[in-house]
């Protein structure tokens, strides 16, 4: 285990202002943020609360709609989601920490489609890495990461926000 | 979590090697935590229901089939509906009770439905036991769910009345519950009392005619009385059970309207209790021969959200008694 391998907060920073410039670009600036649990929730509020974004922050659990459940089971801790605006037409930011396989934010997709049809959405993520098994990309990354094969990427937090590698012979 | 061992004084093997759900037979056995892991389950499940598109994939491709060996449209529909929202197969079978009693019969079908491919049972079944029997019986990839077996226990229903309660009343420590009517014959009771003695409520009593509550029944952990006044004093919640027609044949009681005038829920009654004390009902409810109309569709009354709490119950526990296959479970990893 190693300490936070990248400087989050300046990160965040920068994250922030490359949005609010992607979002005017494209004439989207009324945007609602919807976070991945649990460490995309950390990264969404960051981001809700740099912007100012008034639309209060979604909070979205993929539990039900991944695609490992028969392997897996369920979640031992299972938080809600919840989206407390109308999804319809809207311009959604996707928040979350680690993009890896895709496999994630394939399944955010599909449950924010079970709330209403999005006029567009962005996608920003803190960290990505290599080893994606679904064509899925992300519109604002933090960092760009190489870790070594094997490894695992995780966000601790909320308070504060870590990002560690862990080796799988821990 | 504990060891099956320790929480499953019946040996009737709900649980798996691990102490997950495999089977939902009953409420008995069942440790604090286990019922708030459903509850904690069906409160994410209930969301479900608010929103546009009603159903999540989590069990798509599995297939469930509703064995009713006893008519029952409420609890057959939740169920239905459960499985629907989880993206399941259903398949409804009402299978008329017969004469004969479980054993060849019953062994037969299952195995013929066992070859259909299907990964799960509700059961119904008008004799004491038959979940239990059929959930012996099984492939080991097949879940069993009683839905209801003689007077013996009803275990979704207890949990979905369980859930009724925390919603309005979440700290059960502080709780005086009363169950009111048929207790003898009620499988709605008996797995009400285990669910509501394992989560801990302050006092739990059951009020009814002598003819109609169960002899030892105190062993459970409850107070009794014959008198409602005195049963309803100070109650923060009533559980009403419908009396069934059939009890009058056995003499059980003397009539309807003596049974409404010493049992029967009404206003006037209710005042002893506390002024936010909350009325549930398992339903099919008989208007004035258990509870008042008045009551039925009053502000105390809460029989209507337990029709809805069912739904997100039995989501609940189809989905961990199916989603526990796998071993270890490692779903706290991050996929990426």
């Amino acid at each position: 285990m190693t300490d936070s391998a990248i400087d989050i907060e300046a990160t965040l920073d920068d994250m922030t202002q490359r949005l609010r410039a992607l979002l005017t670009a494209s004439g989207r600036d009324d945007v609602a943020l919807i976070g991945i649990h649990s460490g995309g929730v950390w990264i969404a509020q960051a981001l809700h609360e740099r912007l100012g974004t008034t639309t209060p922050l979604g909070e979205i659990n993929i539990t039900f709609y991944r695609d490992d459940f028969s392997r897996i089971g369920m979640h031992p801790r299972v938080k809600p989601s919840n989206l407390p605006f109308p999804v319809e037409d809207r311009h959604i930011v996707l928040v979350d920490d680690v993009l890896y396989t895709g496999r994630t934010i394939r399944a955010a997709l599909n449950e924010i489609f079970d709330y209403g049809r999005p006029a567009s959405v962005t996608l920003a993520v803190l960290v990505e890495r290599g080893g994606r098994e679904l064509p899925i990309q992300a519109d604002i990354i933090g960092q760009t990461i190489t870790p070594a094969q094997g490894e695992h990427v995780k966000l601790l937090g909320p308070e504060p926000l870590v990002l560690v590698t862990k080796g799988t012979g821990q | 979590m504990t060891t099956p061992q320790q929480h499953d004084p019946d040996n009737n093997s709900q649980l798996d090697a691990q102490g997950r759900l495999r089977h939902f037979l009953t409420t008995e056995g069942l440790s604090r935590d286990q019922l708030t892991q459903i509850l904690d389950y069906a409160e994410t499940f209930a969301g479900v229901g608010e929103r546009p598109v009603k159903k999540v994939p989590l069990l798509r491709g599995k297939t469930i089939m509703n064995l009713f060996f006893e008519p029952s449209t409420r609890t057959r529909t939740t169920f239905e509906l459960a499985a629907k929202r989880l993206s399941a197969d259903v398949l409804n079978l009402n299978i008329e009770a017969s004469a004969t009693k479980k054993g060849e019969t019953l062994a037969d079908t299952l195995h013929t439905l066992e070859a259909m491919h299907c990964d799960m049972f509700v059961v119904r079944h008008a004799q004491s036991g038959a979940a239990h029997y059929i959930a012996r019986q099984v492939a080991p990839h097949v879940s069993v769910i009683n839905a209801g077996d003689g007077s013996h226990a009803h275990p979704t229903q207890a949990m979905l009345d369980v859930f009724t309660i925390r919603q309005h009343k979440p700290d059960f420590s502080q709780l005086t519950v009363a169950i009111v009517g048929d207790i003898a014959h009620s499988r709605v009771a008996r797995s009400e009392i285990h669910a509501l003695k394992a989560l801990g409520v302050k006092t739990l009593r059951v009020v009814g005619p002598r003819t109609l509550i169960p002899a030892g029944v105190e062993q459970l952990g409850v107070e009794v009385f014959h008198d409602l006044d005195q049963g309803l004093r100070d109650v923060d919640v009533v559980m009403m059970l419908r009396l069934q027609r059939e009890r009058m044949a056995g003499a059980y009681i003397p009539s309807e309207h003596e049974y409404f005038r010493r049992y029967g829920l009404t206003e006037a009654r209710l005042a002893v209790a506390k002024p936010d004390a909350i009325v549930m009902h398992p339903g099919p409810i008989n208007r004035g021969v258990e509870i008042d109309s008045q009551i039925a569709d009053g502000r105390h009354s809460v029989i209507l959200q337990q029709v809805s709490h069912g739904i997100a119950i039995r989501m609940a526990v189809m989905a961990m008694t199916l989603g526990r296959q796998g071993g270890e479970n490692t779903a706290d990893e991050d996929a990426g």
